[in-house]
């Protein structure tokens, strides 16, 4: 690790100025991507600002709480471990605790933070190789992955400059529900939707989401959306466990005798972004279960899929996951 | 920059770098070499610790993050020369081979004892998944977690 | 270690629990990089990030500049060293910043020495090197490749008997099968490390090594000293799988770093540069040829074999030698030949040859069987070796007929149904396989002392010492137990040392020989020490303290050689074993779950059926990743290792292994050693590769050929849909 400066903030203001004052600077939370990547030298910031004490000054950084619209606000530093056992998520979303209990391992996800699992950065073996090109990285230097080896990489959002993989299975879940990313910067807060939150590569594969520098995320707000409580995460992989995604798909339906009212699709392990599939969504709304329909919904989220050398077997594998997710989503008697 | 750890209970003062990990303030510094370094970046396990009592990896905690927090360390699992039933277990069972994964091992067992985790051996194998072992010892790992939860120890 | 555990009396192959156990389980045992030392300084080695090329320019003034730093050595102001003509495992062709030359990606170029480990690394990271570079050769499957059969190596590149050319024209049915296996890494948990420390010219290495007298006597040539002035010590060992067994560069590096800055110098491998510079096993092409009467009679085997080998150095992973010796048939030939390929040179990995060329024979037999219509164990019996085909001698025992019988009722094999994809359980497949399992019994010259001291009180203490090493294969505890019930001592009265070449000298612990070599000596060393008090009388434990009570400070030193002797060459000396699995893949995913694996081996005598079931388990566990997970991938542009993480490179985790049931089947071996016993390190991974292989095609009539067998060869291999 190259030298750098530490400081502990104890008030989010504070982390935000120290933030957005330097290029150079992040914040630093559960550490578990950022300390990795600074170890590799693909992160090497000057300067680091320790937000995990912030919420002395602002406990609802590490709060989950119920909002009046039926809605959650799950503070940014609440860990991914505590998120996942959390009674009102499993019971009203569970396939947001599934997806998080799907990812990295117990250690883990005692330090991830929910904020900073929103921000974790590709497992692309090229961009986590700094002898070797990477436009995410240092732009203009090529793709070498394109012709490389890419068989964990995306087929869906990629362009000739990117096609890495966005690595997640708790925004894959949050994607799906319809979650609100509450930012803060200097010159104050707004809320985003989190389909709009991530950029897929196009021309520029090193801007991964909107945040500005030193926009800190605050918190993350789920919808009320009553029938997610009919929800699954399916994650597929190379191991039984601790291993990223292939190919995962978070699904949440609103079925009513027998017919699908409404849906939430995204999908993860095979797009640069957490792909949220309207497409899906929309052959799934108004008709009658069937394992047809389902698999004309998995052909439509795949539509505009484009394989590589390595991952051609991903678009079948994620249709097949999609289908998997919704089957048993829609055997779920509702809760 | 010094930086006072609560470590198993006593205070200890290191003078260090931002940059120092917690695994390297151990093993380098405070010479408590029981967490090992395996891969150095999250991947292996071997460098659990329990912040808080929470089980934690080492290598991707900063010691400076750490003022004020407790820190414990498989030196600090024993009570005196009576090893902990996670320990005895681990050895009864033969819950390892090289023992180089073991303390990572240990210690995120320990941990589990106070976490959501099912009952079954399933329930224990991924819970346990973040802990690799590269010899295999495996089924004893997860026969001596499983003796230790049914005595009911915490 | 108290008397409830095991008893006062530990008679060779009781369950003990570990002697060094409480050690490991409390994080009192230091492994190399723990070991204090006054001072020391850290080592980071700079690896190359090309490969076939040469070196245009390195630039070390901002890592000089640094901080901290004390030293980089480049191949500009390295010193030269002798050349190093050695076999392994004890001496490897090293790269030691000699010249300008880099084979491959990764290899070592500079080594920086700081005060602290953050300044090495932050130097090393700040050392730039420009490379010309050709392109690499990084697939052993590429157009054109130039093949040879090595001269030289670790191993009898071809054999032949009998006409396997004529017997395949003639055979009834006849199969011809190409099988692959990737570049695997060894990956033991604790990372290669080496402590150096000079005291004027007498040197002291702490290493993390499968072999302190290889090392010992590597750095004694390459420094050009007297091996008596180098002490090697590896008391704890985190894993080693083969990848110690070898003396690689960053080892004289090290050593090199300490006498160029007058420092100690401790220098551990980063998990990535544990790829490249210190073996891996090879890539194979396999091709199996079978020919059979209709009966199942094996009339002809024919196994070729072609595998990698780097640009400076032959090593040879003899994956056909298993066809030499595994089943009854009079026309065997096997081939061996080498590619050159950009890559650091590979070795030894847990049953070397065995677990890759077994995966192809069994793979190929079930596929014969299936031709037949025959029952897979059913061919097997078949062609049963009562002899050794390769030499004709009979074997020191071998008992895999009942292992093929206990294994198969335990699994239930009778329950299997003859049509694949005949068994399925919603979205699931379930699939079985069989596999034979061997691995030879090798042994190596080993010497062993034992100090008996009276305590004065009637009591004995015995101090038993060989410079082996405890890997984690249970090396300290079986020979206290051996030690014990040959001096009729309690083991809590016996002191097992090892791991130091002051120490009386023994083999590498590799080649599963630990136990046959080392034990034989140990065992002799004690006998010995007991027939001479016997020649006073003293024939028992009071009399035997009474009489040590009478020697000069109350003790006695005995010290012995074993090795093999006339007669030993009468027998093929091979353990065997059989392994059975249940496969379950999710007919849509491709994902696939092991959830029961079924073994019976037959290895002779068991000195600890604790520590011998751990070796079982570990070689399956193996197997598994084998089978379904591993493989190092390789850029094919730059040779650049690309998973060199414990990440993307996967190996099991707890939650990929089922129930395994194991078992030692009882085997009294008089003739193979005079300890009786095999190796078992290494069998647990033979045959179950192609276990499972079968397995999946037995659920889902899928032949995956290519190791590993990863969901995307079943997706892509026409997995019904959904």
């Amino acid at each position: 690790m190259r030298p750098f400066e530490y400081t502990a903030a104890t008030d989010p203001a504070d982390a935000v100025r120290l933030v957005a004052a330097n290029d150079g600077t992040r914040f630093l939370a559960g550490g578990t991507n950022l300390i990795d990547l600074m170890k590799l030298e693909v992160e090497t910031p000057r300067a680091v600002v320790d937000i995990n004490r912030l919420a002395r000054r602002e406990p609802a950084l590490e709060q989950v709480a119920e909002l009046p619209d039926g809605g959650l606000r799950i503070g940014a530093l609440v860990r991914n471990s505590d998120l996942a056992w959390n009674p009102v998520v499993q019971a009203r979303y569970p396939v947001l605790s599934e997806a998080l209990l799907a990812g990295a391992s117990g250690q883990l996800r005692n330090m991830a933070t929910t904020g900073g699992n929103l921000l974790q950065r590709t497992r692309c073996y090229y961009f986590r190789d700094t002898a070797m090109p990477c436009n995410k990285r240092e732009p203009g230097t090529g793709c070498p992955s394109i012709a490389g080896h890419n068989r964990i990489n995306a087929v869906l959002g990629t362009s000739p400059e990117c096609i890495a993989t966005s690595p997640g299975d708790m925004p894959v879940a949050m994607v799906a529900l319809g979650a609100t990313v509450h930012v803060r910067g200097p010159e104050g807060e707004r809320a985003i939707p989190l389909a709009d939150f991530y950029l897929v590569p196009g021309l520029h594969p090193e801007r991964e989401t909107v945040l500005r520098h030193g926009e800190l995320i605050v918190a993350v707000e789920l919808p009320a959306l009553p029938f997610a409580a009919r929800s699954h995460y399916r994650k597929v992989r190379d191991r039984a466990s601790y291993a990223f995604a292939l190919a995962s798909a978070a699904v949440a339906l609103d079925i009513h005798e027998g017919r699908i009212r409404d849906a939430r699709v995204a999908l993860g392990g095979i797009a640069t972004t957490p792909w949220r599939s309207f497409e899906a969504e929309r052959a799934l709304v108004g008709h009658a279960v069937s394992h047809t329909l389902f698999r004309t919904a998995a052909e439509r989220a795949l539509a505009g899929a484009v394989p590589y050398a390595e991952n051609a077997f991903k678009i079948e594998l994620a249709r097949r996951t999609l289908v998997r997710a919704l089957t048993i989503v829609s055997e779920m008697t509702a809760r | 920059m010094p930086v006072t750890l609560r470590i198993n209970g006593r205070p200890v003062t290191l003078d260090v770098e931002p940059r120092v990990t917690l695994l390297d303030a151990l093993r380098e510094q405070a010479l408590l070499t029981a967490t090992k370094k395996g891969c150095d970046h999250g991947q292996c396990g071997a460098c659990t610790i329990h912040v808080d009592g929470r089980r934690q990896l080492a290598c991707l905690i900063l010691a400076v993050m750490l003022a004020e927090r407790e820190i414990t360390t498989l030196e600090g699992l024993a009570a005196g020369d009576e090893l902990h039933p996670m320990q005895a277990a681990f050895i009864e069972h033969d819950g390892f081979q090289c023992g180089y994964c073991t303390p990572g091992q240990i210690m995120s067992a320990v941990a589990l004892l106070n976490e959501p985790c099912g009952d079954s051996d399933d329930d224990v194998k991924e819970c346990m998944s973040g802990n690799l072992c590269r010899c295999g010892a495996y089924p004893g790992i997860v026969a001596a977690v499983q003796q230790v939860r049914r005595a009911g120890a915490r | 270690m108290s008397d409830a555990v095991f008893g006062n009396r530990a008679p060779v192959g009781a369950p003990m629990s570990r002697v060094d156990g409480r050690l490991k389980v409390t994080g009192a045992a230091r492994y190399t990089a723990e070991i204090p030392i006054e001072g020391v300084h850290h080592a980071v080695i700079v690896g190359s990030t090309a490969a076939n090329a040469r070196i245009l320019d390195i630039d070390t003034s901002i890592a000089e500049g640094m901080p901290g730093v004390v030293k980089v050595l480049t191949h500009r102001n390295a010193p030269k060293l002798p050349a190093q003509v050695g076999k392994p495992p004890a001496s490897r062709v090293l790269t030691l910043l000699q010249d300008d030359v880099v084979h491959y990606n990764g290899q070592p170029v500079a080594v920086v020495v700081a005060d602290t480990l953050e300044r090495a690394t932050d130097a090393a990271h700040r050392v730039t090197a420009t490379y010309d570079a050709r392109e690499p050769l990084t697939d052993i499957r590429h157009a054109g490749r130039k093949e040879y059969r090595p001269e030289s190596a670790n191993k009898e590149a071809d054999s032949a008997s009998g006409d396997a050319a004529a017997a395949l024209s003639h055979a009834e049915e006849r199969i011809s099968r190409e099988y692959t296996t990737p570049i695997e890494n060894h990956n033991p948990i604790e990372p290669h490390a080496t402590i150096a420390v000079w005291e004027g010219d007498q040197l002291t290495v702490y290493d993390t090594t499968q072999y302190v007298v290889g090392v010992r006597n590597t750095i004694a040539k390459t420094f050009g000293l007297p091996a008596d002035n180098v002490r090697v010590v590896s008391r704890f060992i985190g894993g080693g799988f083969g990848t110690k067994g070898s003396t690689w560069s960053h080892v004289p590096l090290a050593v090199l770093a300490a006498r160029e800055t007058g420092k100690p110098v401790k220098l551990v491998l980063t998990r990535r540069q544990m790829f490249g510079s210190t073996g891996a096993r090879a890539q194979t092409e396999q091709r199996v040829t079978l020919g059979a009467r209709r009966d199942g009679t094996l009339v002809a085997i024919r196994h070729e074999s072609v595998s990698y080998t780097s640009r400076y150095e032959d090593y040879l992973e003899p994956a056909a030698v298993i066809t030499r010796s595994l089943y009854a048939c009079p026309n065997i030939e096997t081939t061996h030949r080498l590619v050159q390929l950009d890559l650091g040179t590979p070795t030894f990995q847990r049953a070397p040859g065995e677990a890759t060329g077994s995966f192809a024979l069994e793979c190929a037999m079930d596929e014969l069987a299936e031709r037949l219509g025959m029952d897979p164990l059913e061919l097997r019996l078949k062609n049963y070796a009562e002899r050794d085909p390769e030499s004709g001698k009979p074997f020191s025992s071998k008992s895999l007929r009942e292992c093929y019988r206990v294994a198969a009722e335990r699994f239930g094999w009778a329950r299997r149904k003859a049509t694949p994809g005949a068994m399925q359980d919603g979205d699931i497949a379930i699939g079985y396989g069989m596999a034979t399992a061997t691995y030879p019994t090798n042994r190596s010259k080993a010497s062993a002392s034992v100090t008996l001291t009276s305590d004065g009180r009637g009591g004995i203490d015995a101090v038993v010492q060989t410079a082996s090493q405890d890997i984690g294969t249970g090396t300290y505890t079986v020979m206290t137990q051996l030690a014990a019930d040959a001096l009729g001592l309690p083991v809590e009265r016996v002191r097992m040392e090892l791991g130091d070449t002051r120490l009386p000298p023994s083999p590498s612990s590799g080649g599963s020989q630990t136990a046959a070599s080392t034990g034989s000596a140990v065992e002799a060393v004690c006998r010995e020490a007991c027939v001479r008090m016997a020649a006073d009388g003293a024939t028992d434990p009071a009399s035997m303290a009474a009489w040590l009570s009478r020697q000069p400070g109350r003790t006695l030193t005995v010290r012995a050689e074993s090795k093999a002797g006339k007669g030993d060459d009468d027998y093929a000396k091979h353990a065997f074993g059989a392994v059975f699995v249940e496969v379950r893949v999710d007919r849509a995913l491709g994902e696939i779950r092991v959830p029961r694996i079924v073994g019976a081996y037959a290895a002779g005598r068991i000195l600890n059926a604790k520590t011998a079931l751990s070796q079982l388990i570990g070689g399956v566990v193996w197997g598994v990743g084998m089978a379904l997970e591993e493989k190092t991938l390789v850029d094919p542009r730059t040779a650049r290792y690309m998973n060199a993480n414990l990440e993307e490179y996967h190996v099991p985790v707890n939650a990929d292994i089922g129930a395994l049931d194991l078992q030692f089947i009882a085997e009294d071996d008089p003739h193979v050693n005079p300890i009786g016993v095999k190796g078992i390190g290494e069998i647990g991974i033979t045959g179950v590769p192609a276990a499972i292989a079968g397995a999946v095609y037995d659920a889902t009539r899928i032949r995956v050929r290519e190791l590993p067998i990863t969901l995307d060869k079943l997706i892509m291999g026409g997995g019904s849909a959904d």
